[in-house]
């Protein structure tokens, strides 16, 4: 069980005089608690299992340090750093039983038979596999099998961390959610590091309390669920979480106000200052984005289709040349294609080449 | 994935059916036919009825003795090539290179004896092997050895076993090295992570994983070394004496050389039978090994 | 990690094991039969070029060469061209007796060359195919034919059928559907399976020389005219052997970098 601390870390599979911009992970400093439960989240390609497998020792860095509990181990192999991994597909050794794969890492660093035994059917019973002990591995469920890879990593008493490389890839949608509960209590219970890789946005928010998001070898926000939706610190994870994303759109923004298709919206805080050279945009979720009857002075807008999603209904607007999704409130029910739209100047976030701008109160 | 029924299938199978129908069946019905009869040349034959049977399987005639020699010869020596190229080439497979240029030059290399006229393997290792102009018999001679393969039995089998060795070895060792490439790196990994030491890899992972193309290598390599002909037949002619007579010298001989139709055609059925029979018995212990044993503890 | 301690040594051992055999056949192949049949020597003292000469010159060593390769070509396309079908049948399909019939096919690829010498002999002279290409190549489709389906079937198998169900929804025919679709999918399968057949058409000998006699004899069974009343002409068999070795040579390095899915022959 440890801290986590990187420290400028980067890599680049082509060596360290890659060009900055090719590295697959481009430097990044951070801290991850112990007993922490992170999300690494990101589209395919943006270096989230680089970085797991930097972590794990799979992978050796460029560039940088990885500190478990302020000790460096950039360099020490993957044994010695005391890490448990799952990776995306089940990985079982075929010839054993499932009591002997979940025994194996035990095994393989000398723990006394009673030892080990004992802690096989603490953590069998953990994972509802006591019943299948003594069955060859190979002919069980992928759900099962990948149970046994996580049971592997459960049964060394003395982990630093759990990595997890999107676990539940293979498993069946129903018991995907089982499986998540089921990590969510054994973190709550085992009181473990654990970080779980997913471009699933519902996994990363449902499992984490702090999340990552990734985007081309950077990372672009870590925080909350909350913060995440409410203050997203980069358009891509504006658009990235949340469904439907987040609006975003081009405006004139100038102190307390931004324009947008020649009309005047009135923000919370003051952006005096913005460079002007910069590309200057507004975000607001759709949650944020009220339809109206279409009215003298409101920002007028035409609606395209509207999604009933049950408890809440999104319409698909035009303004302008800008595409916008918005709630529509409950009991409104718009009368042909002419709406306006309101803005909750509290949620409106102005970006500057796609970074949040802090305004002033 | 369900495969359909469909009987018209068959007309896709069609042509295999009859190509290989009309080089196997029309020649085996022949061979039947001569098996049972006896023939005193000018295309006269006489019904034999299991006569040629009954001597092949009998070690107290001459064709029997013949016969029965050349099968435990045959098998001892398929066992001693078993014995050495499954393991070697196994070892083989896990010292190949990780990648770059040197991968596709040693598969070059190792494919090399495999496309080799298989009289012109014999004849490099009738070359290599003599004392005279040959760099191996010529280096055993020179350290005190006193090697011939002509004229010693040993020596003979020595050569023809080395000769197998080198010619087929790389057959085992590609198909286990493209068997261990089909090993995702997840295992290796995790198996890094579990602590498993090299041997453990090696017995967790690798082996289970190779155990099909191993299957394969052993039923090629079985089928293969008892139905060998050329190779030994350059170098060593059968002899000396009949120290190196395999079974299908044998056959030849009796076929060819003595034109002794009936009984050469009874030992190819039983000679036939004796490889199918082997090979079924290899191909149901080897998945029967791999296969689940019945579990002991209770399913829920 | 999924390499084993001392494997650079124990691969260059073996491949130096592999490869001194035959660099002891060019080396012989270069040498005068004087030197050869005198001396001990590790490379030709006094090379010569002569060996060679008399091969290119004499045209029934050449003749040799283009039978050879006839009847190998002749039988990789005709083994290719009918296990196809079947492999699309045997991978796709369930029909009445298949499971008997693949091993029974398989079964033919256990006969033993010798056993079926002399009903060849027969049954091709019988068919007045003797001492043609074809006779040679037909009778070595009892092993590849079977072994040609084996490896097709494997690569059939990986393509997953959707595709068949999209190409006949779009209107393919079945013909149409088969060499559009699916022999290009399969193409690196195909490649593989014709590199075994023209491997093990090749090398075989006993069934190529049983089946001709003077048209369509093989480039290794002219081999044996080096022995002559006054011995065994070393040097001369040796530059003919070296040249059987080139022609595998030269497929093995175009198929180099399909060697290892080959030899897991579509299915690991």
């Amino acid at each position: 069980m440890a801290r986590i601390d990187l420290v400028d870390l980067a890599h680049s599979y082509s060596g360290n005089d890659a060009p900055p911009e090719s590295f697959a992970l481009k430097p990044v400093t951070m801290t991850w608690r112990q007993g922490g439960a992170y999300a690494l989240l990101g589209p395919s390609g943006c270096g989230k299992t680089t970085l797991l497998n930097l972590i794990s020792g799979i992978v050796t860095p460029s560039r940088g340090k990885i500190l478990f509990d302020g000790i460096d181990i950039t360099q020490a192999t993957t044994q010695k750093r005391n890490i448990a991994q799952v990776f995306q597909f089940p990985v079982i050794y075929d010839t054993m039983t499932v009591g002997q794969n979940l025994a194996f890492p035990l095994k393989n660093r000398g723990v006394p038979a009673a030892e080990i035994a004992a802690r096989v059917k603490q953590i069998a019973d953990l994972l509802e596999l006591t019943p299948y002990l003594d069955r060859k591995a190979t002919r069980l469920t992928a759900d099962a099998k990948q149970k046994i890879s996580l049971g592997r990593g459960l049964v060394r008493s003395d982990v630093a961390a759990i990595l997890f490389d999107e676990p539940l890839t293979v498993i069946d949608p129903e018991l995907k959610w089982q499986l998540r509960s089921k990590l969510k209590a054994l973190h709550r219970e085992l009181d473990l590091t654990m970080i779980y890789v997913t471009h699933d946005q519902t996994e990363a928010l449902t499992f984490a309390d702090t999340v990552v998001v990734m985007h081309d070898g950077r990372v672009v926000q870590s925080g909350t669920p909350a913060e995440l939706f409410e203050k997203p610190a980069h358009t891509f994870v504006g658009y990235f979480i949340g469904s439907p994303g987040m609006n975003i759109m081009p405006a004139q923004v100038r102190g307390r106000e931004a324009r947008i298709d020649g009309h005047t919206i009135v923000l919370n805080r003051n952006y005096d200052g913005l460079s002007s050279g910069s590309l200057i945009e507004i975000g607001v979720r759709p949650e944020f984005v009220d339809v109206v009857a279409p009215a003298p002075g409101l920002l007028s807008a035409s609606i395209e289709r509207i999604d009933d999603l049950g408890r809440i209904r999104f319409a698909r607007v035009r303004v302008g040349d800008v595409k916008l999704a918005a709630r529509v409130p409950p009991g409104f029910s718009p009368s042909g294609d002419a709406a306006a739209i309101v803005f909750d100047p509290a949620h409106v976030h102005v970006y500057a080449d796609s970074l949040l701008v802090e305004g002033a109160a | 994935m369900e495969k359909t029924v469909d009987q018209k299938a068959w007309f896709l199978v069609l042509p295999v059916f009859l190509i290989v129908a009309f080089s196997a069946v029309l020649p085996l019905m022949t061979v039947v036919n001569y098996s049972v009869q006896d023939t005193f040349g000018n295309n006269q034959f006489f019904w034999n009825g299991v006569g040629w049977f009954k001597e092949l399987l009998d070690p107290n005639t001459d064709l029997g003795e013949r016969f029965l020699a050349s099968v435990w010869r045959n098998l001892l020596f398929s066992a001693i090539i078993l014995a050495i190229e499954v393991p070697l080439g196994i070892v083989v497979a896990l010292s190949m290179p990780r990648q770059g240029w040197q991968v596709a030059a040693c598969l070059v290399i190792l494919a090399l004896p495999l496309l080799i006229p298989w009289n012109v393997v014999g004849t490099i290792w009738q070359i290599f092997g003599r004392p005279d102009i040959g760099l191996l018999g010529y280096v055993l001679n020179e350290i005190g050895l006193n090697y011939n393969y002509v004229s010693n039995d040993l020596d003979a089998w020595f050569t023809v076993v080395l000769m197998d060795v080198w010619h087929w070895t790389s057959l085992v060792a590609l198909l286990c090295y493209a068997g261990l490439k089909s090993i995702p790196d997840a295992y290796y990994q995790a198996a890094q992570i579990d602590g498993a030491s090299r041997w453990a890899v090696f017995k967790a992972i690798q082996l289970p994983k190779m155990n099909r193309v191993l299957l394969i290598a052993v039923l090629l390599r079985f089928m293969d070394s008892f139905m060998i002909y050329t190779e030994p037949f350059v170098v060593t002619g059968g002899g000396p004496g009949n120290s190196t007579t395999f079974v299908s010298i044998e056959l030849v001989k009796i076929a060819l050389g003595q034109f002794d139709l009936g009984k050469a055609a009874a030992l190819s059925l039983v000679y036939n039978l004796i490889i199918l029979i082997v090979c079924w018995i290899f191909y149901t212990v080897m998945t029967n090994a791999g296969a689940e044993r019945p579990a002991k503890g209770g399913i829920a | 990690m999924n390499t084993i301690p001392g494997r650079r040594i124990i691969i260059s051992a073996f491949l130096v094991f592999l490869l001194l055999p035959i660099y002891w056949l060019v080396n012989m192949s270069f040498k005068t039969n004087n030197e050869i049949v005198t001396t001990m020597t590790l490379w030709p003292h006094s090379p010569t070029l002569e060996n060679y000469v008399t091969i290119f010159t004499d045209e029934s060593w050449y003749s040799g060469y283009i039978n050879s390769l006839k009847y190998v070509i002749i039988n990789t396309v005709i083994s290719i061209s009918v296990a196809l079908p079947a492999a699309y049948a045997f991978s796709r399909y369930r029909f009445l007796g298949d499971k008997h019939l693949f091993f029974w096919l398989l079964s033919n690829r256990m006969a033993p060359a010798a056993v079926y010498a002399l009903p060849f002999f027969n049954l091709y002279s019988a068919i007045n195919l003797f001492d043609t290409p074809w006779a040679v190549a037909l009778a070595h489709c009892i092993f590849n034919v079977p072994l040609a389906v084996w490896i097709l079937e494997g690569f059939v198998s990986s393509v997953p059928r959707e595709i068949d169900e999209t190409a006949f929804l779009d209107g393919y025919s079945f013909p149409r559907f088969f060499v559009k679709i699916l022999i290009p999918l399969i193409s690196s399968g195909i490649g593989v399976a014709a590199f075994f057949c023209f491997m093990f058409s090749w090398v075989e000998l006993l069934l190529a020389r049983t089946l001709t006699s003077v048209a369509a004899k093989p480039i290794s069974a002219t081999m044996t005219r080096t022995v002559s009343a006054a011995g065994i002409d070393w040097g001369l068999l040796a530059a003919a052997g070296v040249l059987t070795i080139i022609p595998g040579a030269l497929v093995i390095w175009f198929v180099r970098n399909y060697i290892a899915r080959g030899f897991a022959l579509g299915r690991v």
